[in-house]
Formats: C-alpha cells, structure tokens, sequence
C-alpha cells in the first residue's frame, strides 16, 4: 500500500540492520521518544534485529502515560456531573483513576463520548446548547493545533458551552530533563516525527550542542526506526551530534506555522507535572488569559485532588529509560494492563504495556 | 422472490409502538402480517407455544447467539444478515448442516416500520441463501431509550452427517491454519459506518454464511481438524482461544495473513490492530499438513474462499500460547486483547 508498505519491506529493513551492525563497535544506548516508536519497535521485534550492544531505551513519549492521576480524577470529577457531555480520545477512556476509568463512569450512566477529532466536540457543543460539553485535551505538540483550533471555533462562534480540561505536554523540556538527570544514560535521541511535523526542529539543535547528543527526527515504520537508529549510531560512532531528518517525508524544519500560530495564540507555555516524573519546568501548555473562558478546570472549579502512587511502580524510572518494565517486581504480576499499578502500564504505548503485550514470553523463559 | 413488498399498514404505524409488544392484536397483526408473511407459510396445525419438528438420525449441533449492532444498517448487511448468518457460522464450524433457527426480536418503541421491514426482508434473504429455516419466533418492545433500535437473538440446530471431531482440543502438533480470505472487513465497515468516517473506498463488511464452503471441504473428505469463524476480537483472539483450550504453541507469521489494502490503510488511521478486528465471514480451518495443498484448492475454487491462504501451524510445544513472526523475522507473542481496541490519541 502506499505510504505503508514502502516502509515494511522485510528486504530494506535486513539491509538497514546488516548496516546498523556494521557500524557499530561500541554499545550505545539510544532513546526513541515516542510511544508509537516504542510500540511498533516492540511490535516488530526492531531491538532484535539490531547489534547487542545497542539498547533502546522508551521516552516518555506516551500523552496517556504522563497524564497526571490528578488529571485523570478531575476528567472524572467532571465527566460525573450531571449535564456534562465528556469527549476524549478513546485511549484515555481506559485509564484509572485513584477509583475508577471514564469507561466506568460511562457504565454508570455518564454521558463520555469517544471523538476522532477535538472539532466534534464544538459540534456535539452546538447541538446540545442545554448541555456543558468539555473536550479532554490531551496530547503532546501533535494534538496541540486540532485542540486549539477547537478553542478557536468555539470563541468564533460564541459557543458558551465549550471548554477544554487541558493536560498539554511539550517534548523538548522532557528531552532536557532526562539529558540533566545525574542518572542519565541516554546518548543519542530519536525525537517523535509527528511532533516535528508540527513543530518543525529548529528547538533541538540547542539541546544537541549542550549535551553532546544526536538528535534524529524519526517516523514510525519499522524502516523509519531502523534507518533512524542507523543515523543515530554512525553520529555516535563519529563522534558527532547534530540533529537530522530522517522523516523528511513528512517534517521540515520550520514546521507547520499555522498549526504553531494557532497554538500560540490559544495557548502558553507553563510548568506541567508529568505522571511518573514530577514538575517540569516550562514543559507544557495552559490556555491564555484570552481563552481562559473555555478552561474547564476553572468552569467546574475542581478541588485539587491530592492522589497517591504505587510505591512499588517503577514507571518513572522506566520513562527516563533508567529502567527496563522487566526490572520492576510488580510487571505482569501485581501490574497487569487490566490493573495496571503506574502510568507505563496503562496505555498501549506505554513501554510496560508494549512488554507485556509483546514480550511476555521473556517472563517464561527468564 | 425478495421484492417482497410490506403488507403491514406502515402508514398506520410508521413507527413500532409499546402495543406491538403487548400480546394483543397489534402484536397479532405484527407478527402475522409481517413476520409470517416473510417466514411462513404458517404450520398446517397453527401456531402454537412451541414448534414440533422432526429431526434426521444422528447427532445435532445447537447454539444461540445475541446481536447488538450500531449501526442496524452498514454496507454489506445488516442486523439482520448478522443474526442469521452470525449462528448458521456457528453451527458450520461444528460442521452441522444448518436445519433450523429460532428468531426473537427485542425492538425498542420508536423503530420505524419501515426499517424494521428492511432488517425482516434481509433475515429472509440470508436465512434463504443459508439453506436454514425460521421456524420459532418471539417479540418483545421495550420503552424508548432502552434498546438501540432492535435487538435479536438467533438460536439454531443442525445436523452432523460427518464423523469428524472439529473441536480445538483435537487439534494436532503439525496442523496447518487455513483462512478463507482477508481479514477486518467487517469491523472497519461498522466502524467507519458508526462515526461517520470516510474512506475512499466503502469497505463493505464480509458478512456471509459459511456453511456452503464448509461442506465443500467436508464432500471433499478433508480431514478436519477444528474451524473456527473470526468474530469480535478477530482472528488474534480466535487463534489465542484454540491455544489455550488445545494447551498447544500456534506459530503464524504477520506476512502470510491476509489484509486488504483498503483495510490496511483504515487501520492504520485509526490505530487499529487488523489482528484483532472483526469479522462475520471469515473462519480459519486446522488441518494435517498432508491435506492443507487439497484444503486449499476446495477453498479457493468456493466463492467465499477464494482469497484463502495459509497462516500458520501448530508446533509440538506446549504452552496455550500464540506466536507471531513479524515481517522483520522477530518472534513475539500474539496477546488477546485486554478490552475493545480503541482510537489513540495520536
């Protein structure tokens, strides 16, 4: 098929591998950022066709990982109020709160709609003026213009009834973050395309010059990851670290400026906590001031829900690719997808739940 | 023979009420005007509690099935193919003959006439083409709001003229998977019909009774190990469920599974695994290795088999276990899925 196929050919990809193994002579451990990476590098077995010394290591790349408890038990707190509509991408709906999932609520007679698009829900908003309908807008800079351009549309037309629970994250402050942890090991990053398709990457070289890292904007197919991981390797190897384009096919390097307009105007960069990780400085976005009427955290006035994490979860480690989902002592155990004990676990992009999906036979055998 | 035109005064009742469920003569009219129209001819004897009906020697197969789909109507069928054709599969993949079915219809006030005529002309249509017939039947109404338009359930009896044991515990170390054709038409179908979604293409569902291919394999004396239709949770699920009951090791390989493009593109919008999406005409067949090359040329020379091909095979380890081989050569487990598949953010 094309755009699909192209870049599952079993023939390039054993040319990329025969490649990637003839360049390396030393290990090196490499962070691909996003969870969609993650799962297709799972999902494929790439880490098995790639030279031992090699370790990927997962980012926190997941939007559904990072995604604060506290976030989770507000969109509940909402979502189970009487004359709210609740609209979210449908791989939130399965996330727990400190009691339940939205996909519960919903059991229970919450009226919580799975949307395609952010753009819907000012639809479902005009078509229900007698109902508050709130957007869970999740995501990191990928989703970030659709959820603007709904705040957007929604002051264009007067919609009062609109508002967004907004959990934005951005890529680079986490990228940073990991890189000035004492604990770091990563030395070279495959940065999230469709982030860069939208953001273009202009904010990485920085990032690459001050720690001494390459940075690789990289696709999602398996070819994509391994010629991905192949740039990444020969920089390593030559001692090099620049930022460069493996996605060239759908990134630039400025990006989409209307989506970054939009975001800009609808959205500021503010300190976010990350589910796993803590604060970030800098690391997410809230609505400006002008917006502010469609903030649903300020329309519904939810107290700060104060929630508590597993001790035993080690997904903050396993996030900063200090730790393999296989290190923790809970994973497919006391941590299964159906109950899952942090953030890795929950979503299907997170890196525990990749694991269990995929390589639990490492459990039977090790 | 399906220009069948509705002899139900519609413009009476254009829309099904409480009082078509009621037991009373609107009920009475409802069924004998529509439903007995359509099915009957009524039994010489007339209708009765329950129907008498005179079985061959030899063992019966006997199954029942509920359907709840949103969207009733989606391209390739609906509700009413799916309830006919969703037990007819279930019978044919014990190897049955389909004989009988029983039909009961949930419907919730407020259905139109109308439609509710369409879904009983397509009952007939499938039922016919199944070589099944509809011998047993109940109505109930339920308030609005407390149905999703019209719900069924079909339970059938068929007969077993072979002397085969098609079951998952009776499938053996060296058995080849068949399937009948691409996979996840009818999930993509319904889900791109539920939202709304365009493609360039209408991915029309598979919908289809499996009954007539599976007895081409049976005249052709295959040796048949288990069948099993792929429905919801699709062929990842029904491949993991033969594992565990059979407590063997099934190894296929991602190359040699059957997607339509038009399929493979949708799932990759939406995030969805082809895997585990569903299908309603579609199964998968455990042979000997020595009669898979046969299986296959009775396969492809049905018309609901010609997109047939072989997907994998059972190994002689233990374990209830389902293995992949990626188009990369890695070996990773094939999981059930934990819930329903859903959308991702990005």
């Amino acid at each position: 098929m094309k755009y699909l196929d192209e870049y599952r050919d079993p023939k390039l990809a054993q040319q990329l591998s025969r490649q990637i193994h003839k360049i390396t002579t030393r290990p090196w451990v490499i962070m691909e950022v996003c969870g969609g990476q993650t799962h297709a590098i799972v999902k494929y077995g790439i880490d098995t066709v790639l030279p031992r010394s090699i370790e990927l290591v997962h980012g926190p790349g997941c939007p559904v990982c990072v995604t604060p408890l506290e976030m989770i038990d507000r969109a509940l707190a909402i979502a189970s109020q009487k004359n709210v509509i609740f609209c979210s991408f449908g791989d939130m709906l399965r996330v727990p709160g400190s009691k339940l999932d939205l996909l519960s609520l919903k059991a229970h007679g919450s009226d919580v709609r799975i949307l395609y698009s952010p753009l819907d829900a000012v639809k479902t908003a005009a078509e229900n003026p007698d109902k508050e309908v709130v957007f869970f807008a999740v995501g990191f800079e990928t989703t970030a213009p659709a959820n603007a351009m709904a705040a957007y549309q929604a002051k264009q037309s007067g919609l009062k009834n609109f508002s967004l629970l907004v959990s934005h994250v951005l890529v680079p402050p986490a990228i940073e973050s990991i890189l000035s942890s004492k604990s770091n090991r990563v030395q070279g990053f495959l940065a999230a395309g469709h982030v860069c398709t939208v953001m273009g990457y202009t904010e990485y070289p920085p990032i690459a010059a001050k720690y001494k890292v390459p940075i690789i904007v990289t696709g999602f197919e398996p070819l994509d990851i391994l010629q991905g991981i192949a740039m990444c390797v020969a920089q390593l190897e030559e001692g090099r670290f620049e930022v460069e384009n493996q996605y060239a096919r759908c990134v630039n390097q400025e990006g989409n400026r209307h989506a970054q307009d939009l975001i800009s105007k609808v959205f500021c960069v503010i300190p976010r906590k990350w589910r796993g990780i803590g604060e970030i400085p800098q690391s997410g976005l809230g609505l400006t001031t002008e917006f502010k009427e469609y903030d649903a955290e300020l329309k519904f006035n939810v107290d700060e829900v104060q929630t508590r994490e597993s001790d035993q979860c080690i997904s903050g480690l396993v996030l900063q690719g200090v730790k393999k989902p296989f290190e923790c002592s809970a994973f497919g155990l006391k941590c299964r997808p159906e109950q899952p004990l942090g953030a890795t676990m929950v979503s299907s992009e997170g890196a525990c739940s990749a694991y269990f999906k995929y390589k639990r036979e490492y459990l039977c055998t090790h | 023979m399906y220009a069948l035109r509705c002899p139900f005064p519609i413009r009476q009742y254009p829309h099904v009420l409480l009082s078509h469920g009621g037991g009373g003569r609107l009920m009475n009219d409802l069924i004998s005007k529509m439903f007995i129209h359509a099915f009957g001819p009524k039994p010489a004897s007339g209708l009765h509690d329950s129907t008498v009906l005179e079985l061959p020697a030899g063992k019966i197969a006997f199954t029942t099935d509920s359907f709840v789909v949103n969207p009733l109507f989606f391209p390739g069928g609906d509700i009413g193919t799916l309830a006919v054709n969703g037990t007819v599969n279930d019978l044919a993949m014990s190897g049955a003959r389909p004989l009988y079915l029983s039909l009961g219809f949930i419907i919730e006030e407020g259905l139109s006439m109308e439609d509710l005529w369409m879904i009983v002309r397509s009952i007939k249509k499938a039922a016919d083409l199944a070589g099944i017939k509809i011998v047993t039947g109940d109505t109930k109404v339920v308030e609005h709001g407390h149905g999703d338009g019209i719900f069924i359930n079909t339970s059938g009896i068929g007969i077993i003229e072979h002397d085969l044991s098609i079951a998952p515990g009776n499938i053996k170390e060296g058995d080849v998977i068949l399937a009948n054709g691409p996979i996840g038409r009818h999930g993509i179908a319904i889900m791109a019909g539920r939202e709304g979604l365009d493609f360039e293409t209408t991915i029309e569902s598979d919908c289809a009774a499996l009954n007539g291919v599976v007895k081409a394999l049976l005249e052709a004396r295959i040796e048949i190990h288990c069948l099993r239709d792929l429905t919801r949770g699709g062929l990842a699920s029904a491949l993991n469920e033969i594992a565990r009951d059979s407590s063997k090791i099934i190894r296929i390989e991602e190359a040699s599974v059957p997607v339509e493009e038009q399929v493979a593109s949708a799932c990759a919008i939406l995030g969805f695994d082809p895997l585990y999406v569903a299908n309603e005409g579609r199964f998968i067949a455990f042979v000997p290795a020595a009669a898979a090359c046969e299986a296959l040329e009775v396969l492809r020379a049905h018309p609901l088999g010609q997109g047939a091909c072989r997907i994998g095979e059972v190994t002689r380890e233990r374990g209830g276990l389902v293995m992949l081989k990626s188009i990369l050569g890695a070996t990773r487990v094939l999981d059930m899925i934990s819930g329903e598949q859903l959308p991702r953010i990005c």
